[in-house]
């Protein structure tokens, strides 16, 4: 962010100080007025405003009492499905983007071997971070089907042609121990062929290929060039997905939503739907408003560590070290 | 060091003489090996669309086959027409592609206009504003949904489209940075150039800018055309008419339409399509901006 702020103002001004200079700042806020309303209506007020609601007890057409932390404290110590919707969507976050990031940077190093039609495999792997996440769901709890899905029939036939008798599949969706790794079966089916592998991909072709080359001669193996020249050349692509993926991976609502309603037993059931069904469908804004805070909070937290760690293991090959 | 860098680069250059010789046959090994593990992952990745098509396909007696069927006897397509015909699906795909060109237009018009000013103009202020800008990036979007559905309903436009096309007017971050980013590429020269000639600001934006960023409205355009059409949670709050919902929430809606007891999962999976088919046909129109935007502003950011 320094850097970025650094280069805007170092833009130059088109003319001495004075009349041109005067109109120049009057254009710059004309164009910037749309953004700047938006801002305060849409975004800085709205984050303030449901600052102070969480210190109310606010339902939705009703009076608004002012309770002070009460919602704070109900949020740690009273509401039941609190820690457990915590623990359970750190759980999926601590699965899930590692899985996806490393996952990508995997299918971009593959795509990354200069093979003959690389564009078609990229269009490809691609296909399913495209596809709606709404369609998405319905698709995969279609081949999820415990009886009738495609998912099943292939572990079944697995078992049939290793055994003779054939694998029983579990019951994904529908079971509570396996409703959250099907979830995550999801995630990374959209994400391993995404946004973060078209990143990746850009990031390692920026690798000179001297390096892979001189690492060989020196006897390096593929292990050791993949930790010792890929994961430093690429460990700032690395830092910016990963921090992405976390800030994805804590609000995910859609695929829960939809493809279970937090169920079976509430085993995906997600800090996000624990927001929308608090603010959307018991209208409790107060308390919804405090919960979205706590995520905000963390959040903040969890991207401060990460950029406080950014230091200790991010190289940027462009820098001067002493 | 010129000694080191001299002797490196007669190493790399015997390195890749001895490969065409002594090496050829472990290449081919490879490169065959790498093949065959990116047409795994391809098969992997695309079998669900495989499978949604065929169902789509299905007959009612087919689609809960076992042995599953891997290719329908005769292929079904009535079958989208009877999805067609589902009461309010053809409003749904319409509502869809009203508040996605709506919503899409203001943003890149209010986008662009902000990015041009980040990238071209010294006032007071623009720092913070555009340290702000960048750190409501990271912001969840919970934390505005509450006090944005407040205001909605303040202002009397629950159940309206103005909650999902209004404020996609006054700018979004990403794309005020990627067009900031896309705009700072464009020669300063030009401007200056213009502004000897007597142009004014909005007519360097209209008749420089515009025409030079071709790219990057395009990019701007399919990213947030493909977010629209996807929108999910927004509509679902705001809205609670069928009749006016977008395909991402109706499609919702048409999996408990009961009717009979038949098995409607071919349905659904058509349904699946019709909504998939735009996006994938939008992206392989515009794919070279796109992926090129995707990298632009991730790499930078």
């Amino acid at each position: 962010v320094a850097t970025l702020t650094r280069t805007a103002s170092a833009a130059r001004p088109l003319a001495a100080p004075g009349k041109l200079q005067r109109e120049q700042v009057f254009w710059a806020y004309v164009f910037l007025l749309p953004w700047i309303v938006g801002l305060v209506v849409f975004v800085t007020g709205p984050i303030l405003f449901s600052l102070g609601l969480s210190f109310f007890n606010y339902t939705l057409g009703r009076e608004a009492d002012f309770v002070g932390f009460d919602n704070w404290i109900k949020a740690f110590t009273q509401d039941d499905l609190f820690w457990p919707t915590v623990l359970r969507t750190f759980a999926y976050t601590a699965f899930v983007v590692p899985l996806s990031v490393f996952g990508a940077l995997l299918t971009a190093i593959l795509l990354n071997q200069r093979l003959r039609g690389t564009t078609i495999y990229r269009t490809l792997f691609f296909m399913p971070h495209l596809a709606p996440t709404v369609a998405a769901i319905y698709i995969w709890l279609w081949l999820l089907n415990p009886q009738y899905g495609l998912v099943n029939e292939l572990i079944f036939q697995i078992g049939y042609h290793l055994t003779g008798t054939g694998f029983k599949g579990p019951g994904w969706f529908g079971d509570p121990s396996f409703a959250l790794p099907a979830l995550m079966l999801v995630a990374l089916w959209a994400a391993v062929g995404g946004n973060m592998m078209v990143i990746f991909l850009a990031g390692l072709q920026g690798i000179p290929h001297e390096l892979y080359e001189a690492a060989s001669i020196d006897g390096a193996t593929a292990a050791d060039r993949f930790w010792h020249v890929t994961i430093p050349m690429i460990s700032p692509t690395l830092f910016f997905n990963s921090v992405l993926a976390c800030i994805i991976a804590f609000q995910t609502f859609e695929v829960p939503f939809i493809g279970t309603r937090g169920g079976p037993a509430y085993a995906t059931w997600l800090y996000g739907l624990h927001i929308y069904q608090t603010s959307f469908q018991f209208f409790d804004m107060g308390y919804g408003a405090t919960l979205a805070w706590i995520l905000f909070i963390a959040l903040s937290f969890f991207t401060f560590l990460q950029f406080r760690s950014f230091r200790n293991w991010v190289f940027y090959a462009g820098e001067e070290r002493g | 060091m010129t000694h080191g860098t001299a002797t490196l680069s007669r190493r790399v250059a015997a390195s890749r003489a001895s490969r065409s010789r002594r090496q050829l046959a472990p290449w081919l090994v490879r490169r065959f090996g790498l093949h065959a593990l990116a047409i795994l992952l391809a098969i992997v990745l695309m079998l669900p669309f495989y499978w949604a098509v065929i169902s789509s396909l299905k007959q009612v007696t087919e689609v809960r086959q076992i042995p599953l069927v891997w290719w329908p006897r005769v292929p079904q397509w009535g079958n989208y027409a009877e999805v067609w015909n589902v009461r309010f699906f053809p409003g749904w795909v319409w509502n869809s592609i009203f508040l996605t060109v709506v919503a899409t237009t203001g943003t890149v018009v209010s986008s662009s206009m902000a990015g041009y000013a980040f990238a071209r103009f010294r006032f007071p202020g623009k720092n913070l504003l555009f340290t702000i800008t960048l750190a409501t990036l990271m912001l969840p979007a919970y934390v505005l949904l509450i006090p944005n559905f407040m205001l909605f309903w303040k202002l009397g436009w629950l159940n309206t489209y103005l909650p999902l096309t209004v404020p996609f007017w006054f700018g979004q971050a990403f794309f005020i940075f990627l067009f900031r980013q896309f705009f700072m590429t464009v020669p300063i020269e030009l401007d200056e150039a213009a502004r000897i000639d007597g142009a004014s600001y909005p007519r360097i934006f209209w008749s420089i800018m515009l025409p030079l960023s071709g790219p990057a409205f395009a990019t701007a355009a399919i990213i947030e055309g493909i977010n629209q059409w996807n929108s999910f949670l927004r509509p679902l709050i705001v809205l609670n008419q069928p009749e006016t919902y977008p395909l991402s929430v109706g499609l919702r809606y048409f999996v408990v339409n009961p009717g009979d007891n038949l098995p409607k999962d071919h349905l659904l999976m058509a349904a699946a399509v019709i909504m998939t088919v735009p996006v994938i046909l939008v992206f392989f129109i515009g794919q070279r901006s796109f992926v090129r935007g995707v990298v632009m502003s991730g790499i930078k950011g």
